[in-house]
């Protein structure tokens, strides 16, 4: 699914990604541990493709290297990336935000689009299961949302989009247990051989709900340890500080 | 990229910029009083209509254009504008669709207004004013039925003098200035309104300006009286050819609001904005005034913006009858080397008097955006109320956007409200549009609709459609 090959990443003079190594196959959970500052909410905008960052390397996605493709063309291919302070957009609903995103994703897969009427029920069968109010489709986007409600409604998005990689940036960060749990279970509910889940966090806690097939250390800018989902229990008693020495 | 193919981004970009091939009967060049002469000769005026005419021209020579507003242009030369043309063998007066010269039908077809009444809108009346005249005026028999006059300023200059010699003036005097007095001498047509006692107009009745023939300025009139416990709602659109010269649109606007009526204007205005350098272009330099002459009265104007190199106005309302109101909804983008300097007044007079101005600016490439706007509060204008709120949006780095108002309170149980913001749309937007698919136009777009919706809510739903999809169009290419 991704290969992510020497990928260096600097901004200025500032190095935050080092020949960065990972291999995700299809239907794989991998969950990216690390400390602040470590560079993995880079890694995440990089994979997305947001500008400003110098970077080198091949992102093969698919088969295709993707390096140089533009942020909304990744995500029509199949990208999707939770982040981790979603945007609010004032005066955008969210309804007429999310139809939207859906109809350029299923155009340029060349898949019919939606009606207003279609889109309606699909959307609210999907908020349903996420305890999103049909009340929160009619606001604009993330505007006053609290935190529990904007990470709802990025797991929202995601369903609707049904991509083939999924991206979730420090998802967990915010959330009290509840509304863990139902995110959680948002994700658990997307899970399929076909689609595969890059997870960063810096807590085991999210790992308890989303079981990860992999999981990786990241510290100063590269992957120091790759273990099952043992590891993210070790870490959680040891902390990072033992790998930080290493280096 | 090619010249050509530059050209030819330009051209899809302004969709309006064909010029209709129909010979014109013209006045001799010039601004004089022969040429006023002629003009009201064309339209078999009364005397006294002349004898105004002149005495606007006469007044217009001790007068100098208004030099206070942000956007600059080069001086005018008024000599060399011809201030008359007609399409050929056009006789003024009322005359049926089959009449009309089917070059002119077709380019109404193709701007998607199409006259014949059939394949109208069913709720929508039609004035379309084609550089100096106007060809057409549809469903007028249904509205006469039930007593609405609509139909051309010339035709109701011929057909109700007694109403046009009572209110033409009575808002925007003769002498108000350069631009209205000039309006005055030498205005060719624009549409006439009358809405009787207690009826409420059934449809809306819009009026579509035309700009086609070059070096012509165009002079629009319009007069709109709603009588007591009336209603009418009214929209304007415009559009012109691409040309490399800057031409004049100097319009004067009244309206009237008697006794318990109410007036709804809306404009939506694309004339032709010049090209990506800021080469050409409409000078859109109008003065709108309504009056709410009666108690209980309200008169709301909305305008979208999107076109004309430069556009110049503040559709005002002058609230003189107690518990009167006046509104204002705007939104006025600016791409490329446009400039905008527009706004309100609203000037209370009666008691209980409420104003309401809400104006979005956004500006993008180059473009200047200035909202300039005054409330005025009267010594008798107890318990006034205003609220104003002006946003302005900038997308890129190269553009501006300035707020002026003034605040004038004479009366010391009126209350005064203005909130202002000034945003950019953010690189993290974008992505994050982006990211869910939608691509930097559409991101553009979206953002913009959102920002504009409160404006864009108050059009008529026929046309609300239309006007967003403007948005979105003048904004392509402004990023990235």
């Amino acid at each position: 699914m991704l290969s992510i090959e020497k990928l260096n990443v600097s901004v200025g003079d500032k190095k935050i990604l080092e020949d960065f190594n990972l291999k995700i196959g299809k239907g794989e959970v991998h969950a990216i541990m690390g400390p602040n500052g470590s560079g993995k909410s880079t890694l995440s905008y990089v994979l997305a493709g947001k500008d400003g960052y110098e970077v080198d390397g091949k992102i093969m996605f698919k088969n295709e290297n993707i390096v140089e493709l533009p942020a909304d063309e990744r995500a029509q291919k199949g990208i999707f990336l939770a982040f981790q302070y979603p945007i609010e957009i004032p005066g955008v609903f969210m309804n007429n935000f999310l139809k939207t995103s859906l109809n350029a994703v299923k155009k340029a897969k060349g898949q019919k689009e939606v009606d207003v009427v279609e889109f309606l029920s699909l959307v609210k069968q999907h908020a349903k299961k996420l305890g999103i109010k049909d009340e929160q489709l009619g606001r604009a986007l993330n505007v006053g949302f609290s935190g529990g409600e904007k990470k709802r409604n990025e797991v929202l998005q995601m369903s609707l989009l049904e991509p083939d990689l999924a991206i979730l940036d420090e998802t967990d960060s915010g959330l009290d247990i509840d509304a863990l749990k139902v995110v959680a279970d948002g994700v658990n509910a997307l899970r399929s051989p076909n689609r595969s889940f890059l997870i960063i966090t810096h807590y085991q806690r999210l790992l308890d709900y989303i079981k990860p097939d992999f999981v990786h250390v990241m510290v100063n800018g590269s992957i120091v340890k790759t273990g099952c989902s043992k590891l993210a229990q070790e870490l959680d008693k040891i902390g990072y500080k033992e790998f930080q020495k290493a280096i | 990229m090619s010249d050509n193919l530059i050209q030819e981004q330009i051209k899809q970009d302004y969709a309006y910029g064909f010029v209709t091939d129909v010979e014109s009967v013209r006045a001799p060049k010039g601004l004089n009083k022969e040429v006023i002469q002629f003009i009201s000769k064309q339209k078999k005026e009364p005397q006294w209509l002349l004898e105004w005419r002149l005495k606007a021209f006469e007044r217009l020579q001790s007068m100098t254009e208004p030099n206070w507003q942000k956007p600059q242009y080069p001086k005018i030369d008024y000599q060399a504008l011809y201030y008359y043309s007609a399409p050929k063998g056009f006789k003024e007066g009322p005359k049926s669709l089959d009449e009309i010269d089917p070059e002119i039908k077709k380019t109404y077809e193709k701007l998607g207004i199409p006259l014949n009444e059939q394949k109208r809108l069913a709720g929508v009346a039609v004035d379309a004013v084609f550089d100096s005249v106007s060809v057409a005026t549809t469903f007028k028999k249904k509205l006469e039925d039930i007593g609405i006059i609509f139909c051309s300023i010339s035709e109701a200059v011929q057909k109700h003098p007694d109403l046009v010699k009572k209110y033409l003036g009575s808002v925007i005097p003769l002498t108000d200035h350069y631009f209205a007095t000039l309006n005055s001498a030498v205005f060719t047509d624009g549409s006439f309104v009358y809405i009787p006692e207690g009826v409420r107009c059934p449809m809306e009745l819009s009026t579509y300006f035309r700009i086609n023939a070059s070096n012509t300025g165009q002079f629009e009139r319009t007069l709109i009286i709603a009588d007591k416990g009336s209603y009418v709602s009214y929209l304007e659109g415009c559009t012109a050819p691409m040309r490399d010269e800057n031409q004049l649109h100097a319009a004067n606007v009244e309206l009237v609001a008697l006794d318990d009526a109410e007036i709804k204007y809306s404009t939506v205005q694309n004339w032709y904005p010049g090209d990506k350098e800021g080469k050409g272009g409409i000078y859109n330099f109008v003065t709108k005034r309504g009056i709410c002459k009666g108690k209980n009265s309200k008169i709301s104007w909305t305008q979208v913006e999107t076109g004309s190199a430069i556009t110049w106005k503040y559709p005002s309302c002058i609230l003189q009858g107690d518990n009167s109101s006046g509104e204002f909804y705007s939104i006025a983008i600016t791409n490329n080397y446009q400039k905008a300097d527009t706004g309100t007044k609203m000037i209370h007079l009666g008691k209980n008097t409420k104003s309401r101005i809400i104006s979005k600016g956004i500006s993008a490439g180059h473009a200047d955006n200035t909202y300039r706007g005054l409330v005025s509060i009267h010594s008798k204008a107890s318990n006034a109320k205003n609220y104003t709120q002006c946003d302005s949006l900038l997308v890129g780095n190269l553009c501006g956007a300035h707020t002026v108002p003034y605040i004038d309170n004479k009366n010391s149980t009126s209350t005064t409200e203005h909130e202002a913001t000034t945003s950019k749309i953010s690189e993290e937007q974008l992505f994050y549009c982006k990211q869910r698919g939608l691509n930097q136009e559409e991101a553009v777009s979206l953002i913009v609709n959102g920002f504009c919706k409160e404006v864009l809510q108050q059009l008529p739903m026929e046309f609300a459609v239309e006007a967003q999809k403007l948005v979105s169009i003048s904004l392509e290419g402004s990023v990235g």
